[in-house]
C-alpha cells in the first residue's frame, strides 16, 4: 500500500472524511472514491449502485465497494437525486482502481444546493486529517 | 533442523467429473425390478439432470486423487487459532457407522428409538456439568446456529417479560458470526473496545450497558487466546441492568473442568462438537452446536425436548414458550455420537488434562516464538496465542506470506489477519494432541521463516511452490465469478 | 490416553521453558473466583473396547431396515449408499480437513465442492448453486429472508403442504423479522391451493414444495406465472430430490430460488441428521445468496485451481451486514451427495427414480384393490397419502409387533385427516415386503 505522500490527491476535486471525492460539474456534482481508499480496498471486484433517481442525504449510504477481502460503504457528499451511476463498473470494476477520478466516477447527483459542495474538504484539508489521523 | 516435512509427493492431475465416463457406465448396483412400469404424466415428466455416467473405477480414482491434493490433520499439524483442530479419533468413526444408528428415521414410533434418545439425554447431561448449566439443547447444527438459537432465547425471555430490546453487546475481538447471529435476530450490535490488556473491562461495559440492551456476547477465553478476568464483574452489570449474558464456547478447550461457564455468571453459551469435542470437520462441516443454559431460559428451549420418564426417553413438545425449530429434526445426530463417544473416552479428568496440555502447548509455542515474531499482548496466554507481522514490516514481509511458506514446509498455517483487533494477526492454537517433538518442528520452522524473511523475502513472496497450486486469482474469481461447469 | 501424547517429561521440560511450577500455575490469571473446586462429575472414562459395548448396546436398540420394513419418508428417506461412497468419504483428507480457506492445500476439498454445484445446478435446473446450508428446514428459512432483501418486502406465503417441520423452523427464523406469513391451503386433489395469490401483490416471495409432504407432484409451472405476475419470487423446495430424476425441475418451471434436503443421496438417516441443505437460485441473485461458494481460477503459474469466492457476503467480512450467519456448513454431506450422483449417473438416476416410482404405484394399486382410500388423486413420486380408517392404531401397533411400520400418521399436523397415513416405497423395499403390508392390513 501507499505511504500517504505517495497519494495522488488532485485539488480539482472535495474530500470527504470517508474518502469520496466530489467535482462539480457545474448542474451536477460527481462522485467516486479517492486514490486512499482504492489503494487500501486493493483489486476492486463489485460495486453496488444505486437506481436512477433515488434521493438521499448528505451523509447516507449510497452504495459499496468490493475488493475480495472488504467491503466499505460509499456515502453521499452532497443532499440530492441521482441522475446518473458509471454502468461501466458492471463489467469493470477495476477501472475505480485504475482511473478513481476519471472513469472510475461511480454516481452523478443533482444537488439540492449547489453551495453544499463548498463545505467539504480540500485536498490539502484532506491530507492534513490523514497525517494526522497516522 | 531434522528434514523438512514438506517435500513433493506425487500427485496427480485430475479432470472434473463431467470430463470424464463415457454414457451408459455406472458405479452403482440397481437394485433388482420386481414391479412392472407404471405410466407417468408426460406432462410432469422431465430429461432427468444432465450426470456423467462414470464406472465405480472412475469415480473412486476420481475421489482417491482430490483427497490427495488435500492437507488434514491426519497429514499434520493445524495449527489454527479459534477452530481447535485436535486428533479425530477413529473409534468415533466405528460408532456413528453402526447400522442401527445410520439407518435410523428420526420418526421412529418411540419405543423403537430409545438407544438414540437414551445416547442424547446422557450428552444432554454430560455438556450441561462441563459448563456448569442447568439445560441444554443438541438441537443447532453449528456454532453460528447456536448463536442463532442463544440470540432468540434471551429475545424470547426479555418478550415474556414485557420489554423488547433492541441492542446487543458485541466486543471488538468478537468472530464474526456473533454480529452476524444478532443482527439476524434483529438486535443492533453495539462494539465495546477491549482494553490495552487485551481483555474487556468493568468500565467500558457499564458504560454502554442500559435498558434498551438485551445482553451482551462474551467468548471466554478470548479470540487473543486471554481468559476475559473482569467477566464476574461485566456479567453483573449486564444482570444489573436486566440484561443477559451469552458465552461463546468456541474457546471451551482452554478451560475444561477448570471453569464453569455458568457458574461464572453466563446465562447461555454454545458448544462447538467440531471444536472442543472431537468431531471432524469435514472440510467446512457437518458441525454441531448444542446450547447449554440456566433455568431461566428453559422454558423457551426449542422442541422437542428429550425427557426421561420412569426409566423411558420421550420427545416433549409440551413447551408453550418454546422458540421452536431451528432443525427439522433433532440436530446432526451422527455428530452427536463422535462427541458423546469422545466424552466418554476421556473421562472428566481425562478432559480437565486435555485443556492443561492445550494451554501449555501453546504458552511453549508462544515463549519460543516472542524473540521471532512480534507478540502484542506478552502474557500467559491460555489454549491459543496471538502474533502479529510487525517485525517483519521493514521487509515487506506479510503475515501471508509467512502463512503460505509454512504450507512449503508441510503445515497448515494459522489463522491469518483474525482478530481485526491484531493488525497482521497470526493465531496460533496447537491443541493438545500435538506431541512435543511436533511442536519444537513447528517452532523451529517458523523461525526458519523468519531468518528467510530477512535474507531472501522473495522465498515468501513466491510461496507456496510445492502444492499442486500456486497462489490463485482470487480478484479474478470475484470480478468474474465460474461457479459452475 | 491415546490422544494425549505429553509423557511426564515432556511436560516438566515444557513447563520449565515457560516458567511455570506445575499445570496449576498456568491457569494463575483466573481469579479464583471462577475456577472450579471439585472435578467435573463424569462417569470415569471407558476403553475403547467399553465404548464399542455401550454403543453397540444402544444400537442394536433401534428399529432399522432390513429387521423392519419401514414404509415412512416425511423428510427422511431410506436410499441404498454403495460402499464405495462411504469408503471414500473416510479417506481422512476429506473428513479431516478444515474450511478450504487456504486454497492452494485444499484442492481436493475445492475442487469436489465446485463439482457438487455444478451437479446440484443441473439437477434442480438453475444458475448456481452454493456449497451447502444446514438441512432442507433452514435452507427455506434462508431463502424467505433472502427473498425479503431482494424485494425489501416483508410478507411472504407458504404452502401448509410443505413439511410441518419445515415451517416451524421457518417462523422461527422469521420471527425476529416482524414477517407476516400467509398459509396457503390445499386443494382436494392434494396440492396447494393459489388462487389466492392473485389477490396478493406485496408478498416478497411464495414457497411451495414438490413433491408435497402429501407426495403430490405439484403444478409449479402455474404456481410460477401465478406468483411472477405478483412481483414476488418463486421458491421451489422439496424433501426428495430423486424425484428430479424423473420429474421436471423446478428450475425449467420458473422457479427463482430452490431448496430442499439432499440426505436421499448417499447420506446415510442418521435419526435426523446430519442432513445436507441444497441450495441454488438465478445467477443475477448470487450477491443475496447465502452460505459458501466455490469459483474457478487460475493461479500464478496460469494453471486451473478452485477459490472460495464472493466471500463478502459473509460473516467473516461483513460481520453484522452478513446475508446470513451461517460459518460452518454441511461440507462433507455435501461430498458424500456429490459421490452419490457420480456413482449413479446420469443414466443411472433416470433408472433409479422411475423404479421408485413404479414401487410406490405398486403399493399404491395394491392397497386401492385391497379396499382403502387414496384420498389425494394427483400423482406422487414415491410418497403418498391411505386413508386406513379411524380404527387402525390397534392394527398399526400389531403391525410393529410384526416388524412393520405401516407408515406415519397425518393426524398430529392435520387432525381433520384422521386415519390417514403418509406412506414411502423406495428401491429397498421388496415386493414380498410390499404384499405382506398389503395383506396383513386387509385382515
Amino acid at each position: 500500500m501507499k505511504e500517504i505522500e505517495e497519494l495522488f490527491l488532485p485539488d480539482e476535486v472535495h474530500y470527504m472524511e470517508t474518502h469520496e471525492w466530489a467535482r462539480d460539474d457545474g448542474t451536477s456534482v460527481t462522485v467516486g472514491i479517492n486514490d486512499y481508499a482504492q489503494d487500501q480496498l486493493g483489486d476492486i471486484v463489485f460495486v453496488e449502485l444505486p437506481e436512477i433517481g433515488d434521493t438521499l442525504d448528505k451523509g447516507e449510504e449510497f452504495g459499496t465497494v468490493e475488493s475480495v477481502k472488504a467491503v466499505s460503504e460509499i456515502y453521499m457528499p452532497v443532499s440530492g437525486k441521482i441522475t446518473a451511476i458509471n454502468e461501466n463498473l458492471t463489467e469493470a470494476p477495476e477501472l475505480v482502481n485504475q482511473e478513481p477520478y476519471n472513469n472510475g466516477w461511480i454516481i452523478e447527483v443533482k444537488p439540492d444546493d449547489p453551495d453544499e459542495i463548498n463545505t467539504l474538504m480540500t485536498s490539502v484539508e484532506y491530507y492534513e486529517m490523514l497525517k494526522g489521523a497516522e | 533442523m531434522k528434514e523438512p516435512q514438506g517435500i513433493s509427493g506425487l500427485k496427480l492431475n485430475e479432470p472434473l467429473l463431467w470430463e470424464k465416463g463415457n454414457k451408459g457406465r455406472r458405479g452403482f448396483s440397481m437394485p433388482r425390478r420386481d414391479v412392472v412400469p407404471s405410466p407417468v404424466d408426460e406432462g410432469i415428466t422431465g430429461d432427468g439432470p444432465d450426470f456423467p455416467d462414470l464406472s465405480e473405477v472412475d469415480v473412486v480414482r476420481h475421489y482417491t486423487r482430490l483427497s490427495q491434493w488435500n492437507f488434514g490433520i491426519d497429514t499434520g499439524m493445524y495449527p489454527l487459532g479459534s477452530c481447535t483442530m485436535k486428533y479425530n479419533p477413529k473409534v468415533n468413526e466405528r460408532e456413528a457407522a453402526l447400522p442401527g444408528f445410520t439407518g435410523a428415521h428420526p420418526m421412529l414410533p418411540i419405543e423403537l428409538s430409545q438407544g438414540a434418545l437414551e445416547l442424547m439425554y446422557q450428552l444432554e447431561r454430560y455438556l450441561a456439568e462441563i459448563t456448569g448449566m442447568d439445560a441444554v439443547t443438541l438441537q443447532p447444527t453449528a456454532g453460528a446456529h447456536g448463536e442463532l438459537t442463544g440470540m432468540l432465547l434471551i429475545r424470547a425471555y426479555h418478550k415474556s417479560r414485557g420489554s423488547s430490546r433492541s441492542k446487543i453487546i458485541v466486543p471488538d475481538t468478537a468472530h464474526g458470526t456473533n454480529p452476524a447471529s444478532a443482527s439476524l435476530c434483529g438486535f443492533n450490535s453495539v462494539a465495546v473496545q477491549s482494553n490495552e490488556k487485551g481483555i474487556i473491562s468493568t468500565e467500558a461495559v457499564a458504560s454502554i450497558m442500559d435498558e434498551d440492551t438485551a445482553g451482551i456476547m462474551i467468548t471466554n477465553p478470548n479470540t487473543l487466546g486471554l481468559f476475559e478476568e473482569n467477566v464476574r464483574e461485566v456479567a453483573e452489570i449486564v444482570h444489573s441492568k436486566g440484561g443477559l449474558v451469552y458465552g461463546d464456547g468456541a474457546n471451551m478447550n482452554a478451560v475444561m473442568g477448570i471453569v464453569q461457564m455458568g457458574k461464572i455468571g453466563f446465562d447461555v453459551m454454545h458448544l462447538n462438537l467440531h471444536k472442543t469435542f472431537s468431531t471432524p470437520h469435514g472440510g467446512g462441516g457437518p458441525g454441531s452446536g448444542p446450547v447449554c443454559v440456566k433455568n431461566i431460559l428453559e422454558p423457551f428451549l426449542p422442541v422437542p425436548r428429550i425427557i426421561k420418564e420412569g426409566g423411558r426417553y420421550l420427545l416433549s413438545n409440551d413447551l408453550p414458550e418454546s422458540i421452536g425449530k431451528l432443525q427439522a429434526f433433532y440436530g446432526n445426530f451422527g455428530v452427536m455420537i463422535k462427541a458423546c463417544s469422545y466424552i466418554m473416552s476421556m473421562g472428566g479428568e481425562g478432559l480437565k488434562r486435555a485443556s492443561q496440555l492445550a494451554v501449555l502447548n501453546a504458552n511453549y509455542i508462544k515463549e519460543n516464538l516472542k524473540d521471532s515474531l512480534h507478540l502484542p499482548y506478552d502474557r500467559p496466554c491460555m489454549h491459543e496465542c496471538v502474533f502479529s507481522d510487525k517485525l517483519q514490516e521493514a521487509e515487506k514481509v506479510t503475515t501471508l506470506d509467512m502463512a503460505k511458506r509454512l504450507m512449503d514446509y508441510g503445515f497448515h498455517p494459522p489463522t491469518i489477519y483474525f482478530p481485526l483487533v491484531v493488525h497482521g494477526a497470526m493465531m496460533i492454537e496447537p491443541t493438545e494432541t500435538e506431541s512435543k517433538e511436533d511442536i519444537d518442528h513447528f517452532i523451529e520452522t517458523l523461525k526458519t521463516i523468519v531468518a528467510e524473511a530477512k535474507k531472501d523475502p522473495d522465498l515468501l513472496k513466491r510461496a507456496p511452490t510445492r502444492p499442486k497450486v500456486r497462489r490463485l486469482d482470487e480478484t479474478a474469481a470475484a470480478r468474474k465469478p465460474c461457479l459452475a461447469g | 490416553m491415546r490422544y494425549l501424547p505429553h509423557t511426564e517429561e515432556d511436560v516438566s521440560s515444557m513447563l520449565q521453558a515457560v516458567g511455570a511450577e506445575d499445570m496449576d500455575d498456568l491457569f494463575s490469571m483466573i481469579p479464583v473466583k471462577c475456577k472450579m473446586k471439585d472435578s467435573l462429575n463424569l462417569p470415569a472414562p471407558l476403553t475403547e473396547w467399553e465404548l464399542n459395548a455401550v454403543m453397540d448396546g444402544f444400537s442394536k436398540s433401534m428399529a432399522v431396515s432390513p429387521a423392519y420394513k419401514i414404509f415412512m419418508g416425511a423428510g427422511s428417506y431410506n436410499h441404498y449408499i454403495p460402499e464405495s461412497v462411504s469408503y471414500l468419504l473416510g479417506r481422512s483428507e476429506f473428513s479431516t480437513a478444515y474450511t478450504p480457506y487456504q486454497p492452494e492445500i485444499s484442492q481436493g476439498t475445492l475442487q469436489a465442492m465446485y463439482e457438487y454445484q455444478t451437479l446440484v445446478t443441473r439437477l434442480l435446473g438453475m444458475e448456481v448453486a452454493n456449497a451447502s446450508m444446514y438441512d432442507g428446514a433452514s435452507a427455506l428459512a434462508e431463502a424467505l429472508l433472502m427473498a425479503a432483501r431482494i424485494t425489501k418486502r416483508k410478507k411472504v406465503a407458504i404452502s401448509e403442504l410443505i413439511h410441518p417441520h419445515y415451517r416451524e423452523v421457518v417462523r422461527t427464523y422469521l420471527e425476529p423479522g416482524d414477517y407476516e406469513i400467509v398459509e396457503l391451503p390445499r386443494l382436494e386433489n392434494g396440492r396447494t391451493d393459489i388462487s389466492d395469490l392473485a389477490s396478493m401483490d406485496d408478498l416478497a416471495a411464495v414457497a411451495i414444495q414438490s413433491p408435497n409432504f402429501f407426495g403430490c407432484i405439484e403444478d409449479l409451472q402455474a404456481a410460477g406465472e401465478t406468483i411472477h405476475e405478483g412481483g414476488a419470487l418463486f421458491i421451489a423446495s422439496f424433501t426428495e430430490p430423486l424425484a428430479y430424476g424423473l420429474l421436471k425441475n423446478p428450475g425449467c418451471q420458473g422457479a427463482d430460488i430452490i431448496c430442499g434436503e439432499g440426505q436421499s443421496f448417499g447420506i446415510p438417516q442418521s435419526f435426523g441428521g446430519p442432513g445436507l441443505g441444497m441450495f441454488a437460485c438465478r445467477m443475477k441473485h448470487v450477491r443475496d445468496m447465502p452460505g459458501r461458494l466455490v469459483g474457478k481460477t487460475t493461479d500464478l503459474d496460469g494453471k486451473p485451481g478452485f477459490v472460495l469466492t464472493l466471500a463478502t457476503r459473509e460473516q467473516h467480512i461483513r460481520r453484522e451486514k452478513a446475508k446470513s450467519n451461517i460459518c460452518t456448513n454441511n461440507s462433507l454431506c455435501a461430498l458424500a451427495s456429490a459421490m452419490y450422483m457420480a456413482s449413479v449417473g446420469g443414466t443411472g438416476i433416470r433408472e433409479l427414480s422411475c423404479l421408485n416410482y413404479d414401487k410406490a404405484e405398486y403399493l399404491k394399486r395394491g392397497l386401492r384393490e385391497a379396499g382403502f382410500g387414496i384420498p389425494f388423486d394427483s400423482p406422487t413420486f414415491n410418497e403418498f397419502v391411505v386413508e386406513f380408517g379411524n380404527n387402525f392404531k390397534d392394527i398399526y401397533n400389531k403391525l410393529i409387533e410384526q416388524h412393520i411400520i405401516a407408515g406415519l400418521s397425518l393426524t398430529p399436523w392435520y387432525p381433520e385427516l384422521s386415519g390417514h397415513y403418509l406412506l414411502c416405497v423406495t428401491e429397498t423395499m421388496d415386493r414380498e415386503d410390499m404384499d405382506t403390508l398389503i395383506k396383513e392390513v386387509r385382515s
